[in-house]
């Protein structure tokens, strides 16, 4: 049998056929116009002249192309009192991310790697205590971790949010490498171990040559979570040292002056295009960031 | 040397339990505590029984942000699962471009709110955005001002929670629907079932467990749902589209009553907690097998 009819739908022939597979193409795209449209949206406007967004309307798509709007965003733009454009918050979070990122990774591979792979006695608690981490609605941990940083000297700077972000991310770090470890048969590290090779040697030796589908999928889980943050960046940093989500959020609620909605959709692609790149080229690994998120993984 | 060795994996897995202990459990009781305590502009180590407790119980916005979340839990909830089904079975009849279409499909959940919220508010706006658009059509009578009105506010918030979250259901479902055994359907289909029945009869009730993990994750998005406000209405008109999440941001940091923020943090963690602890617990059992 062939796997038209295997594939769930019994499909009757002819015209009916036809114009079933009409109108699911139909409904398949006016769903992908749904989701597309805020994003169409933004562009269209933030290639728009300042004119033209109170003279044209939402779908209408720009009459002449101007970069003015980006421009504006980037370097010169009000955020508060501040009128140097995103530019600056925006290294702040890559400032923050490439830290973050590497190492909230490199702690949840050898985790995940010591809590699959040398099974003592109490890992499975542990994982589990370290894994409730994850899903905690951060409210409640906003106030000590004020008052932390404070104390360490760190409150409303970069080098804070590092840490919270590493702190934070432990636990679905140690989730997706536990997830993958789990799956490789432990013949290989007893093999290895006969052969003396020691904890770290079978770490780096033998596990990380293995792990790059596992180090992708987090880096790109980690790298988009911490970039869209927006609760911690509100809460922990002051001005100059804020992440580039909080500056656009300032930027658009910005009530002194003219509204230049233009600038503000291009603040806004401009912030979002890291994760928008990240996430064209490298989309299914994001995807099966979210499936292990969901703990299937 | 070889002692060490033998000790190794927990000397490694140590420290970094210990960062989960202080920064997760040792927060939280701090945070659990405060709550009792007298708090208000500074954190007071004295306790005051259940009396932060009482004052978030007596606070008209309270109220206000747990009717919200319930309106919007549930409403969220429902329309994701309705329309990410729908996509998946759409999705499921061997398109050829459904690659394409699952990214289109599942890319809000890869963008900050912050930033499509701005592109959403512009939608909104009446001034600008539908209402705009409809009346240069030649409705000049169409009215979509639900963003600034307080009554109507909370439902732009879950038109726009559902566009951003119902995509990753659609994946969810589809890896479901993916997962169900050829041999079922065929004999089912040579039984004479048609493909609506081969769905709600057959192929649904298989991906049960789907549905489950679905409702609880949508749940506890729901319940964190912070950026989404902060970037549609900020909490308004006044404090309309108040949502617990930003109820204790607003209480911690921009009116400092540390002790009713605490409460209302608490109040946030136990439901969560509710919902998601018993899940853990099976997926973590089922995955042990």
């Amino acid at each position: 049998m062939n796997r038209a009819a295997a594939s769930g739908i019994v499909r009757p022939k002819g015209t009916r056929q036809a114009v079933l597979r009409l109108l699911l193409f139909a409904a398949l795209a006016l769903f992908a116009l749904y989701y597309l449209i805020p994003l169409l949206v933004m562009i269209a406007t933030s290639l728009k002249t300042l004119e033209e967004t109170r003279t044209g309307t939402l779908i209408s798509w720009p009459r002449e192309i101007t970069f003015e709007p980006w421009l504006k965003a980037w370097d010169s733009a009000c955020v508060g009192v501040r009128c140097d454009g995103l530019k600056p918050y925006f290294l702040n979070s890559v400032m923050m991310i490439v830290p973050a990122v590497l190492i909230s990774t490199a702690l949840g591979a050898i985790n995940g790697y010591a809590l699959t792979k040398w099974r003592f006695r109490g890992a499975d608690t542990i994982f589990g205590l370290m894994l409730f981490g994850a899903f905690i609605p951060f409210q409640i941990v906003l106030l000590p971790m004020a008052r932390t940083l404070g104390a360490l000297g760190l409150a409303g700077s970069v080098t804070g949010l590092v840490l919270v972000h590493t702190v934070y991310g432990l636990a679905f770090t140690t989730l997706f490498f536990r997830n993958f470890f789990i799956g490789v048969s432990s013949g290989i590290v007893q093999a290895a171990q006969i052969d003396g090779a020691g904890f770290f040697g079978i770490f780096f030796r033998v596990m990380l040559p293995l792990a790059p589908p596992a180090i992708v999928v987090t880096v790109i889980w980690q790298f988009t979570q911490i970039w869209n943050d927006f609760l911690f960046g509100v809460a922990f940093t002051v001005g100059d040292s804020n992440p580039v989500t909080v500056a656009l959020n300032n930027v658009v609620n910005t009530s002194t002056g003219v509204k230049e909605y233009n600038v503000d959709m291009a603040a806004a692609m401009i912030a979002a295009l890291p994760t928008l790149l990240v996430y064209i080229v490298a989309g299914r690994y994001f995807v099966r960031g979210l499936a292990a998120g969901a703990l299937k993984g | 040397m070889r002692r060490l060795e033998r000790w190794l994996p927990q000397i490694v897995v140590a420290p970094l339990f210990a960062i989960s202990l202080f920064f997760v459990y040792g927060f939280i009781a701090w945070t659990v505590y405060i709550s009792f305590s007298k708090s208000r502009v500074l954190p007071v180590y004295e306790l005051a029984g259940l009396a932060r407790y009482e004052q978030l119980w007596a606070t008209p916005r309270w109220y206000v942000a747990l009717s919200n979340l319930f309106i919007f839990s549930s409403l969220f909830i429902a329309g994701c699962l309705a329309i990410g089904i729908l996509l998946a079975i759409l999705l499921d009849q061997r398109i050829r471009i459904e690659g394409a279409l699952r990214t289109i499909y599942l890319y809000p959940m890869a963008l900050s709110f912050i930033v499509t919220g701005t592109a959403w508010k512009w939608i909104l706006n009446p001034g600008l955005g539908i209402e705009h658009l409809v009346r240069e059509l030649g409705f000049t009578g169409f009215r979509f001002d639900w963003l600034i009105d307080p009554n109507f506010a909370i439902y732009t918030v879950v038109i726009a929670g559902i566009w951003q979250s119902s995509g990753y259901v659609m994946a969810l479902f589809l890896a479901g629907l993916r997962s169900v055994d050829d041999e079922i359907i065929r004999a089912a289909a040579i039984d004479g079932a048609g493909p609506i029945r081969i769905y709600t009869r057959i192929i649904l009730p298989i991906v049960r467990p789907v549905f489950l993990s679905s409702v609880i994750i949508l749940a506890h998005l729901a319940i964190k749902s912070f950026d989404l406000v902060v970037a549609l209405t900020g909490g308004g008109p006044g404090y309309a589209t108040d949502m617990p999440a930003t109820f204790m941001y607003s209480f911690a940091f921009q009116r400092s009553e540390l002790g009713i923020a605490a409460a209302s943090a608490v109040m946030m963690l136990v439901t969560i907690m509710a919902i998601i602890v018993p899940y853990l617990y099976s997926e973590l059992r089922g995955g042990r097998r």
